[in-house]
């Protein structure tokens, strides 16, 4: 049964000019890439990524996009919101592990939730082992304004930050995939000097959320290089069940609301709508534009 | 043991998608057929592109799964590629369908429709979701499910399965009418008008309100329905409505079912459900001796 249960706004973070985070004081125990439906009564219902939970609750990291998130970014703290969930499919959380972590706008919510899980565990394990799990975090914004969770990032243990933005106006300038290059490997398993040799030994493991052509350059660039990734991909959804067939992706008809929207690469590579067009909410197909 | 003919067309089980689940895109009606069904339904299409309601479309609770998606589709142009894709992906039997606002506007769908691959045609009279835009459902009146059906079957290139509401008190002369005026079968039934209201926020769920009802609290009611209308025609009858285990099947079957169609199953048993369901069929036959289902079929009105 999904029931839904209506939520008071604990409190409210303005993140860049059109990012806010809502953080609820309430324990889904989701896990990192997970979604939950948010109701608006008289407006919509929406899936929206899980962007942080910790032992106080839940947040979610809002791009403010359409008249649902309109009507969200009007409320104030103390008001409540309808909240089923969580659903979906998550990130791996893997031990003895060199993460990288690549994120397009508000993707770095989900993947900093991730990195922040993998820093808990790490620290609940042995000494040795916490040693042992490293993050490249590949953090993509148009300017400077937009670079989400940089602050909360920094905070993390064994977790190297590196920014690109759009303008130039931090790090890099040019595409957050650009900087892929200096982190995984030209062929994998093969060793390279030009990696930091604290990873060397581990394995590279992948996580991409962020805008699909960027996913979509990510999942190319590992497949060329023999590394493992996991991709959340995004689509219309309608009952978050399974059920009514919205999400489903061409040719596996597999449901990103229940067997996504965290897929493995390998998965990934199957789906051919993936990078190419997704269907809105008629079902039409509408193709990513360059 | 469970293979069916249905209007001269073979069904490797009597398990039809119905639908309005899972019918978005060829992939999902062919994943359908993956996961055990028989022959598919694809989600009813309109002459234009709708969006459809806004959220929450859908709620599942406990003993009954109630939806107002409001026939959202790409359109019938868009949905005759995706219906030629499936027959590329899948052999099984397609049934494409379709709804429009007036009788005229169903023939002209008919017409474009029947340029894609499908071996049936539903005819969806009986949507309960949208009488904002298109008044009471076609299905509550004889007179106009009789006139929609004649205009369809002057244009139809296949068989033409009529869809009826549970709403409709006299749902066995509605059916009479459809087969006087050419149907070839019928598809009994669509969902029942319903609404769930949430107490918190002392507002009815559903976006759009009110909405359809399915799920295992509409067996009942659909069994009624195709007990009557078994009773009343000689065409075959897809019967549909909250059948979720083999033995709500088989009963579903000896009311005077043909096919059965299958649908929010999915929710309270996942996608694996056709296949489970036909297993159950199947114990419980051997069980009971039955050797086929042409055996029990209308048994339940044998006095």
């Amino acid at each position: 049964m999904d029931s839904t249960k209506f939520l008071k706004i604990e409190k409210i973070t303005d993140e860049t000019p059109f990012v806010k985070t809502f953080y609820f004081n309430h324990r889904l125990n989701s896990k990192p890439g997970q979604f939950v439906m948010l109701w608006l009564p008289g407006i919509d219902q929406k899936p929206f990524s899980i962007g942080w939970e910790d032992e106080n609750g839940f947040a979610l990291t809002v791009f403010n996009r359409g008249p649902t998130t309109n009507k969200l970014f009007e409320m104030k703290a103390g008001e409540r919101v309808g909240i089923s969930g969580p659903y979906g499919t998550s990130f791996s959380v893997r031990p003895n592990t060199r993460y990288i972590m690549v994120a397009g706008g508000y993707g770095a919510a989900p993947l900093s939730f991730l990195a922040k899980q993998l820093s808990v565990i790490a620290r609940s394990v042995a000494t040795k082992q916490s040693q042992s799990t490293k993050i490249d975090f590949l953090l993509g914004a148009r300017s400077a304004e937009h670079v989400l969770f940089e602050d909360r990032l920094s905070k993390l243990p064994n977790t190297k930050i590196h920014i690109a933005t759009d303008d130039g106006s931090k790090g890099h300038k040019g595409f957050v995939t650009d900087l892929l290059s200096s982190v995984i490997p030209a062929k994998a398993g093969i060793h390279d000097n030009s990696l930091d040799a604290r990873f060397h030994g581990h394995d590279i493991f992948v996580c991409t959320c962020g805008p699909e052509l960027m996913e979509k350059k990510v999942l190319d660039a590992c497949n060329v290089a023999g590394v493992e990734c996991e991709i959340s991909i995004e689509r219309y959804m309608k009952c978050g069940v399974g059920v009514c067939g919205q999400c489903a992706v061409d040719d596996l008809g597999l449901h990103m609301c229940k067997e996504g929207p965290v897929v493995s690469g390998a998965l990934a590579s199957q789906i051919k709508e993936f990078g190419v067009y997704h269907r809105d909410k008629s079902g039409k197909k509408v193709y990513f534009e360059n | 043991m469970l293979t069916t003919t249905f209007l001269n067309k073979t069904f490797a089980n009597p398990i039809v998608l119905a639908s309005g689940i899972l019918g978005v895109s060829a992939a999902s009606l062919a994943r359908a057929v993956k996961d055990g069904c028989g022959g598919v339904t694809a989600k009813s299409v309109s002459l234009e592109p709708r969006s459809g309601h806004p959220n929450p479309t859908t709620a599942g609770m406990e003993h009954f799964f109630i939806n107002a998606v409001g026939l959202s589709n790409p359109g019938v142009d868009a949905a005759v590629e995706e219906l030629k894709k499936f027959k590329e992906l899948s052999v099984s039997p397609l049934i494409g369908s379709i709804f429009a606002g007036t009788p005229e506007e169903f023939a002209v769908v008919t017409e474009k429709i029947c340029a894609a691959p499908i071996d049936f045609l539903e005819i969806n009279v009986s949507c309960p979701n949208v009488s904002k835009e298109f008044g009471k459902p076609f299905a509550y009146s004889t007179e106009a499910v009789e006139i929609i059906t004649k205009k369809v079957k002057a244009k139809a290139t296949v068989p033409i399965i009529i869809k009826l509401s549970p709403n409709a008190w006299n749902i066995d002369e509605i059916a009479l009418a459809a087969e006087t005026a050419g149907a070839d079968a019928l598809c009994a039934v669509n969902t029942i008008s319903g609404m769930i209201i949430d107490c918190h926020s002392r507002k009815p769920i559903l976006h759009n309100k009110q909405g359809g009802v399915s799920g295992p609290a509409l067996l009942p009611i659909a069994l009624k329905c195709v007990y009557d209308i078994y009773k009343k025609v000689k065409i075959p009858i897809i019967g549909t409505g909250g059948i979720c285990s083999g033995e709500d099947a088989l009963a579903m079957i000896m009311a005077g079912a043909a096919l059965l169609g299958v649908g929010s199953a999915v929710y309270f048993r996942g996608s694996e459900v056709f296949e489970k369901i036909c297993e159950e069929m199947e114990k419980i036959m051997e069980e009971e001796g039955i050797k086929n289902l042409e055996e029990i079929r209308g048994a339940a009105h044998s006095s």
